[in-house]
């Protein structure tokens, strides 16, 4: 790039994730689909997604019911437009929790050190080597199936790996002059970590987590895949495609939309991450 | 160098008795007890009392982790609650198929990942390099599922070249027929992964001084790439594809239970159906296990292949 003005340098990251990478834009575009889909789930749907078509049971694709109906002669369409409720929110909700928790574990075990930093950095170690599916299968399954035991069954799997992120940058900083003036002023400890600390490395914190909200749709959907999600009626695209399983020789279109709702879902998040990471690390901002 | 492999295998000894604390005490908050989880809140009073004797739960805390402790030492995880048999034994009648299927699908995303990561690096910012990222942010994309249902409709039930349900023959043929899907779809993912991290790996490897040096040298661009390049870009593969393993263990139960194949994965649904919370705990034991020893021999094998890594 030869044009690097003096304002290009100092562009925010986000605007230099989507000027560098095209792709992005892609991701950006399918993320609003989606997030409007569940926004206006209720202008947006032609059925209502629990009404029982009875009469229209196990429907192909038609130009009454788009993407056909299901076993119990629900529109297919309509439970994938509210389907993508659940996936956002469970996913949004249980990475924030885990990003709060987690920076906090990070930053508190980064200050403090010695012994404490040991101890927690080998607690984390232990929840890595849990499979993330098989840790969030066990609490949901221990927690019994809802909405919140969801949400906090895979906010659970992904606090580790947050912890970590905050730890390093932590460490770092708290070498630095300001800290050292801020100690000297009499700041508290958690006016130090939260106001001095925790601001310098927000960005490295939020776009991990625009990268594991990808893989926190992904376990939602396997958990309800399984069985473990958010019971029934309630339509989420894990169990409708549970539903379509069952039905895989006769009834293609019961699996195969709400399977390419989620790996659009993901996709569009793993698109947007990986641009984000790309924009802030500078590794690669510096080609 | 011996004394670098006795260390690190010393050091997972408190990891893994921390993961063993770990699982108890996550089994031990379940809201409740165990005894009402298993059995439902419907049961009489001495049937729960029987099964919390049973399950060890009538003992003061401190007893049952010193016996849970004590039992794992000697590989005994207690008895599965449907079938009776251990836990263990439970585990290694469907282990051979759950390591066939990972091992199938390690070897074909090393087999296609590393020469598909290679030659994108190689054509870095042309459009085998675009082609190829975006096919494995695709392929990383997938829950495990999701491609396999995909699969299972296309291969299966639409061009009906594999069977849908595993036929039961013995043969080699019947096999292989068998696995090939479920295989497929595994390594699908890992190819994915193992192109992403070769790719990157070898760019860094690239911009080294030693890879311009070779060259200036006059060493052949294939020479320079294997035996140059790719030999020092694949050690960092190694580490973060055996990072990689707990995914590869939550697919392949994904995969499993899609295919309906035989496996750990189907043994974690059939103990979540039952209830069956001492089986359950048991696999997350040997789960992490796995992982934490998994772990340990990726880093003694970093120690071995890279002379860099100091050894104390």
């Amino acid at each position: 790039m030869s044009a690097i003005s003096e304002t290009s340098v100092r562009e925010s990251a986000l605007w230099l994730a989507f000027r560098r990478n095209r792709l992005s834009w892609v991701g950006l575009a399918l993320l609003t689909v989606i997030v409007c889909a569940a926004v206006f789930a209720p202008l947006l749907a032609p059925y209502d997604p629990l009404e029982q078509h009875i009469i229209h049971r196990l429907q192909p694709p038609s130009a009454e019911f788009w993407l056909g109906t299901d076993t119990y002669g629900r529109d297919v369409l309509s439970r994938l437009i509210y389907g993508a409720r659940v996936s956002l929110v469970v996913g949004f909700v249980a990475i924030v929790i885990a990003m709060v928790v987690g920076s906090a574990i990070g930053i508190l075990s980064g200050f403090i050190g010695g012994v404490f930093d040991r101890v927690v950095m080998s607690f984390l170690d232990v929840m890595l080597s849990f499979p993330t599916l098989l840790l969030g299968l066990m609490i949901a399954a221990m927690l019994g199936a809802s909405f919140e035991n969801l949400v906090i069954a895979i906010a659970i799997t992904e606090i580790a790996p947050f912890a970590r992120v905050a730890r390093a940058p932590t460490i770092a900083l708290k070498q630095r002059d300001f800290i050292e003036a801020g100690r000297a002023m009499g700041f508290s400890r958690p006016r130090l970590m939260g106001l001095h600390i925790f601001p310098n490395m927000v960005s490295e914190v939020v776009v991990m987590g625009s990268m594991w909200m990808a893989s926190a749709i992904r376990t939602e959907a396997s958990l309800s895949f399984i069985g473990l999600g958010v019971p029934p009626p309630t339509p989420t695209w894990g169990s409708m495609i549970r539903e379509g399983f069952e039905n895989i020789l006769d009834s293609w279109w019961l699996a195969i939309f709400p399977s390419l709702a989620i790996l659009l879902t993901v996709l569009a998040l793993n698109i947007l991450g990986d641009a984000l990471r790309d924009a802030i690390d500078p590794k690669t901002r510096a080609e | 160098m011996i004394q670098f492999v006795i260390r690190r295998i010393l050091l997972a000894i408190p990891t893994l008795l921390l993961m063993l604390t770990v699982v108890f005490v996550l089994v031990r908050l379940v809201p409740g007890d165990a005894a009402i989880a298993i059995l439902g809140d419907q049961a009489s009073a001495e049937s729960l009392a029987a099964m919390r004797s049973q399950l060890g739960l009538d003992q003061p805390i401190h007893v049952q982790y010193l016996d849970f402790l004590a039992k794992a030492a000697t590989g005994d995880f207690g008895q599965s609650l449907s079938t009776g048999r251990g836990v263990l034994q439970e585990v290694a009648t469907v282990l051979p198929y759950t390591l066939e299927l990972t091992a199938a699908a390690l070897v074909i995303g090393a087999m296609v990942g590393i020469p598909l990561g290679t030659y994108a690096a190689l054509n870095r910012n042309l459009w085998p390099d675009y082609f190829s990222r975006v096919l494995s942010l695709v392929g990383l994309s997938f829950p495990a599922f999701v491609s396999g249902i995909l699969m299972l409709l296309a291969f299966a039930v639409q061009l009906r070249w594999f069977p849908v349900i595993g036929s039961g023959g013995d043969g080699l043929w019947d096999h292989l027929r068998n696995l090939a899907l479920p295989a497929l779809n595994l390594g699908l993912i890992m190819t994915a992964y193992i192109t992403r991290v070769t790719r990157s790996s070898m760019l860094g490897v690239l911009n080294e001084d030693y890879i311009r040096t070779a060259r200036a040298k006059g060493v052949r661009p294939g020479r320079l790439i294997r035996r140059h390049a790719l030999r020092n870009a694949l050690i960092p593969v190694v580490t973060i594809v055996g990072l990689y393993f707990g995914t590869l263990i939550g697919n392949s139960v994904l995969t499993e239970i899609v295919f309906s194949r035989p496996g750990l994965g189907r043994l974690i649904l059939g103990a979540l159906n039952a209830r069956d919370y001492t089986l359950l705990q048991g696999l997350m034991v040997v789960f992490a296990t796995f992982v934490i020893l998994v772990n340990m021999l990726t880093d003694i094998a970093y120690g071995l292949v890279d002379p860099r890594v100091k050894y104390n």
